[in-house]
């Protein structure tokens, strides 16, 4: 059965669009990311999913029930962690998550055991006494996914879970997603970070309130109308982002401390350092590479911003 | 002039028992992109807020713009661009009135004004939207006009404070050829960013655990001292040795 089933799904907000056309379905049991910018859409989706908003138009089914008309169906099977802080920062670690039982129906001891594990598994057994309002960025938002999971939600929501949380946090949650994964939840993820996507089983692009693509990452990458070639140099290379490609290049830009550049397939090493070279980079080697997910998405939004 | 744009020495700044900032000794040339990173916590708010001149020092010291950060804090700020992701900005007037406004926070003489406007409209590329409300704009326009807000009185250092947030790589990449425009005129630059690739964009990068100093070089000499390929693999080669959480 698919988790997630969108049909022609649109939304606005006081007549700024904020959804546009969205229809596509994630199956049970995969680890799926909703990749975008801020004010791309991710967050009004995600309330519509979790059934707190319903949409202006076309249908949301979540695990084969309508998010308008059935979402008392839906709710006992879903985990939601909502983008703005969910928690209640006098009450310490443990009272937080004895509410979120509570509020579910799990109280006294019925909930210990089921408490003790997700503090084991997120590694908050030393701060179970600590208020949440005390904890660093990044146990908040462990502390928030073990809320979300009391109840052992079939389908888990998870809106930018990872924003604002350094990248040695962010590993340990992605290996608690994964985890839950290998025991049969069912995750959508939303993400600002390009590199959390290769995470992924399968991500949506979206931008603006519509998808772009959609796949897993190893298909976007592939999606792209040429090869992708990392260029270096002696010195960090800089191109300014809105400049024309040199020919036959599609298009070029700085990552990191390299450039990356699209060419078309039948280019080799030899003409794209040629063709690097007319625009004066000090380029000294270049080797074609695997495309990320933020290659793929650069390769959309300057195609539509040249549009 | 000090070819250094910051320094300090020993800066250390206690919160009760808790050592947020311990003993950090920082040198920034004058005209470098200096990358101030690490994990939450590490105490990178902190020291910027030290350098700022917002937060008063538990002991050591250190000049920022030429002037001390305990005893001349009032001539740093008039010094200092701050830019942040949590907009500064005042949705409701337009960008023409934000920028106005913060000619007068940052002190900008009266007879200097208009001419120190036109620069920065110019030099940000926010003229084609002067007279809009802020708040409708998309992200990069309002992001051009925190930068000409934070630049117009010709700050010697702009500190960046995780200042793209949720972008999308696009809109990110066009930020960062404003920013190094402005080091390429001079202008120091001091930011914290989460964003690895950002970091590589650095002249040189310091990574701050447990509120000290770890390592500091630029980004290939980091890359070469690891033995990782990229500042993603430095990031967490240094902050596995963190104790704090």
């Amino acid at each position: 059965m698919d988790a997630l089933s969108l049909e022609d799904l649109h939304h606005d907000h006081a007549g700024e669009r904020a959804l546009r056309s969205l229809s596509f379905d994630v199956p049970e049991g995969v680890l799926f990311g909703l990749i975008g910018a801020d004010g791309a859409g991710k967050s009004t989706l995600f309330q519509i999913l979790s059934t707190l908003l319903d949409p202006k138009q076309g249908k949301a089914k979540v695990l084969g029930f309508d998010t308008a008309t059935e979402s008392d169906k839906i709710r006992p099977f879903i985990g939601y962690m909502p983008q703005r802080f969910s928690l209640y920062q006098d009450l310490s670690v443990q009272e937080n998550l004895e509410f979120a039982a509570d509020i579910v129906g799990i109280a006294g001891k019925a909930a210990k055991p089921i408490l003790d594990e997700l503090i084991g598994f997120a590694r908050l057994d030393g701060a179970r006494t600590r208020p949440a309002g005390k904890l660093s960025g990044g146990m908040k938002q462990k502390l928030a996914l073990c809320c979300a999971l009391v109840r052992k939600p079939r389908l888990l929501l998870l809106d930018e879970p990872t924003v604002g949380v350094d990248p040695v946090t962010r590993r340990d949650f992605w290996d608690m997603l994964k985890l839950l994964k290998s025991q049969g939840t069912t995750t959508i993820v939303s993400t600002p970070y390009m590199d959390e996507a290769s995470l992924c089983d399968e991500v949506a692009l979206i931008h603006h309130g519509e998808i772009l693509a959609k796949g897993s990452p190893a298909e976007l990458g592939a999606s792209l109308p040429g090869r992708l070639w990392k260029l270096h140099g002696a010195t960090s290379l800089h191109v300014r982002t809105d400049a024309a490609p040199p020919a036959p290049l599609l298009s070029l830009y700085v990552t990191g401390g390299d450039l990356h550049a699209l060419a078309p397939h039948e280019c080799t090493t030899e003409s794209v350092m040629a063709s690097v070279a007319t625009t004066g980079l000090p380029v000294t080697h270049a080797h074609p590479i695997e495309p990320t997910i933020e290659d793929v998405l650069m390769r959309f939004l300057q195609a539509r911003h040249a549009a | 002039m000090s070819e250094f744009s910051i320094r300090t020495m020993g800066l250390t700044k206690r919160f009760g028992t808790f050592v947020a900032v311990d003993g950090i000794d920082v040198e920034v040339k004058r005209g470098e992109i200096y990358g101030f990173l690490g994990a939450n916590g590490a105490g990178k708010t902190t020291a910027m807020r030290m350098l700022c001149g917002l937060l008063v020092p538990t002991s050591g010291e250190g000049q920022v713009a030429g002037f001390d950060i305990l005893r001349e804090t009032a001539k740093i700020r008039t010094r200092i661009g701050y830019m942040s992701q949590k907009f500064a900005l005042y949705p409701d007037l337009t960008l023409r009135e934000n920028l106005k406004l913060s000619t007068d926070l940052y002190a900008i003489p009266r007879k200097l004004v208009a001419e120190r406007m036109d620069e920065a409209i110019v030099r940000c590329e926010i003229t084609e939207m002067l007279d809009r409300v802020t708040g409708t704009l998309p992200w990069g326009w309002q992001q051009r006009l925190s930068l000409a807000c934070a630049t117009a009185h010709h700050p010697e250092i702009l500190f960046l404070d995780e200042p793209t947030g949720s972008v999308d790589p696009l809109s990110r990449r066009g930020f960062w050829d404003l920013i190094r425009a402005e080091a390429v005129r001079g202008t120091t630059i001091f930011v914290t960013t989460h964003y690895m690739d950002e970091a590589e964009y650095c002249h040189r990068a310091c990574f701050l655990v447990d509120g000290r100093v770890a390592d500091v070089g630029t980004p290939p000499e980091l890359k070469a001292r690891h033995g990782v390929e990229s500042l993603q693999d430095v990031f967490l080669a240094v902050a596995a040795k963190a104790r704090r959480s």
